[in-house]
């Protein structure tokens, strides 16, 4: 028996007045992997998570989470989805529990269940002893894993990160990164958006976006063959000096 | 039913605490009326002779006059300023946060309205209480009865507020519209001069203040806060407040609205 695809991009287009910011795009996640959606800038990365979380929708192709139709069971994808945006999206000026506590609700989460999941989500991230801190006090590094952390509250069953290391120095980047395979080694499906490849793996699920069209899809070990990644992703979309880490 | 209502309260208090924390907007939002009521009406104290008009059954004074208009006044800014944050969340990112979780997109802005408004109620009753402390005192139900008035009104300005802010790409924008929507909205109400007054004037400010829905959301203040009922000013401000929201509801659809122009 075949398992439903975490999430399953088929033939999605998006214009935006004549410029075709997305064409034709299609992938699939399998559950529990972790994907590397690895494109330059401007490649359409975050225009194609503007579609996965609803921001924007397109009526060509299809998108679906958990076997969920993005567009005609809206709801029941997104409850299925974590996300965690390029751009930070906290308060900072209140505790990292209130943050939680703000997004549990927004899930339809109150009183105890809500504080028991946010507890196991910091826990997660080895993040729950600065429950109590105000996240402006917090350094780069935690305030990401705290939204990783955010995004793991309701369980989802998809985590999408937009570039989640943008930012951050070395020593952050890569703790980010190993929390994150982690968390795909526990049985989570990620996309991990990205254009540095040395935050993939060669066991990892590589999903490679230029100018808008899904060059190919396959394990970083088969796109590099003999070869690096870098060489091989910097063959395919024609150089780009950003790829290098 | 219940994830609904758990999101509701979680996005008002929010809102609540920001502007309770925000100690120079809770000063400037009462500084702003009690500027008008104490400097602005004992400068026109003289100036305009009022005559008896409903609600009112006796001569007022013209600080008992405008207060009605001034609490209209405080939910207007702070319509525009729930816009203006609402924009700032765009920029920040954390209306994204709001419009990706899995309620339905009407009811998460509908929550975002309903934030404002219990944020204007906060700012009227300090500034109701201020005037009373001030001798301007309204009949004691008067205070009761304007709270659903107040609640009515909040959303049709709030609903503007959201309105405006899906229209507007950048906060550097914003203070243009603060001045075409905020000004003339004012001025051409009946929250300084009754209409018959504007009438002595030019018979088309009047018609323009009269279609103005904010001179009516000020109607339903004043005849609530006489614990009176204007079935003509509810009309109005309840359809402003649907209309406005519909319209914002389009600009925030992710089929046409803001997402998709900001790319």
């Amino acid at each position: 028996m075949t398992r439903t695809p975490a999430l399953c991009v088929s033939n999605v287009s998006l214009s935006y007045g004549a410029r075709r910011a997305l064409d034709d795009v299609s992938f699939a996640l399998d559950r529990g992997r972790f994907c590397a959606l690895l494109g330059p800038n401007g490649a359409g990365k975050s225009t194609l998570f503007s579609l996965l979380t609803r921001l924007l929708v397109t009526r060509e192709g299809r998108i679906e989470v958990a076997g969920f139709d993005l567009a005609r069971d809206p709801r029941a994808a997104l409850a299925r989805i974590g996300v965690v945006f390029q751009q930070p999206t906290l308060d900072l000026d209140t505790t990292v529990m209130r943050n939680m506590r703000y997004f549990a609700a927004l899930h339809g989460m109150a009183g105890r269940e809500a504080t028991a999941r946010i507890d196991a989500a910091l826990e997660r991230l080895n993040m729950r002893e600065r429950a109590g801190e105000k996240v402006r006090a917090l350094n780069g590094g935690h305030r990401r894993r705290m939204e990783i952390a955010r995004a793991l509250i309701h369980a989802p069953e998809v985590l999408l990160l937009d570039e989640p290391t943008v930012g951050l120095d070395t020593a952050a980047r890569r703790s980010i990164t190993a929390h994150v395979h982690d968390l795909a080694a526990e049985g989570l499906s990620v996309l991990w958006a990205t254009h540095l490849v040395d935050e993939i793996e060669p066991s990892d699920e590589v999903v490679v976006l230029h100018r808008g069209r899904v060059l190919r899809q396959a394990s970083a070990a088969e796109i590099a063959g003999e070869g690096d990644l870098i060489d091989a992703f910097i063959e395919m979309t024609g150089g780009n000096d950003e790829a290098a880490a | 039913m219940k994830a609904w209502l758990v999101a509701l309260h979680a996005i008002v208090l929010r809102e609540a605490m920001r502007f309770l924390q925000n100690r120079g907007r809770f000063l400037s939002a009462l500084v702003r009326p009690l500027v008008w009521l104490v400097i602005f009406a004992a400068g026109f104290r003289a100036a305009l002779g009022l005559s008896i008009t409903p609600p009112y059954q006796t001569y007022i004074t013209y600080e008992v006059y405008i207060v009605p208009g001034l609490c209209a006044m405080i939910q207007l800014f702070n319509g525009m300023q729930s816009s203006l944050s609402l924009v700032y969340d765009q920029e920040m990112g954390s209306m994204r946060l709001l419009l990706t979780s899995p309620r339905p997109r009407w009811w998460l802005l509908f929550c975002k309205l309903m934030a404002g408004v219990a944020v204007s109620l906060l700012q009227v009753y300090a500034f109701l209480g201020i005037a009373a402390l001030m001798g301007i005192k309204m009949p004691a139900m008067g205070y009761v009865y304007v709270l659903p008035a107040l609640v009515l009104s909040g959303l049709m300005l709030g609903a503007l507020g959201l309105l405006i802010s899906s229209t507007i790409r950048q906060l550097e924008n914003f203070a243009g519209v603060m001045n075409f929507v905020i000004f003339p909205m004012f001025f051409l109400s009946t929250a300084l001069y009754p209409l018959w007054k504007m009438a002595e004037a030019s018979r088309l400010l009047r018609d323009i203040c009269a279609v103005n829905p904010f001179t009516h959301a000020v109607e339903l203040i004043r005849f609530a806060l006489y614990a009176q009922f204007n079935g003509w000013a509810l009309l109005w401000v309840g359809t402003g407040a649907v209309a406005f929201f519909l319209l914002a509801l389009l600009g925030y659809d992710p089929a046409r609205g803001l997402m998709r122009r900001k790319g």
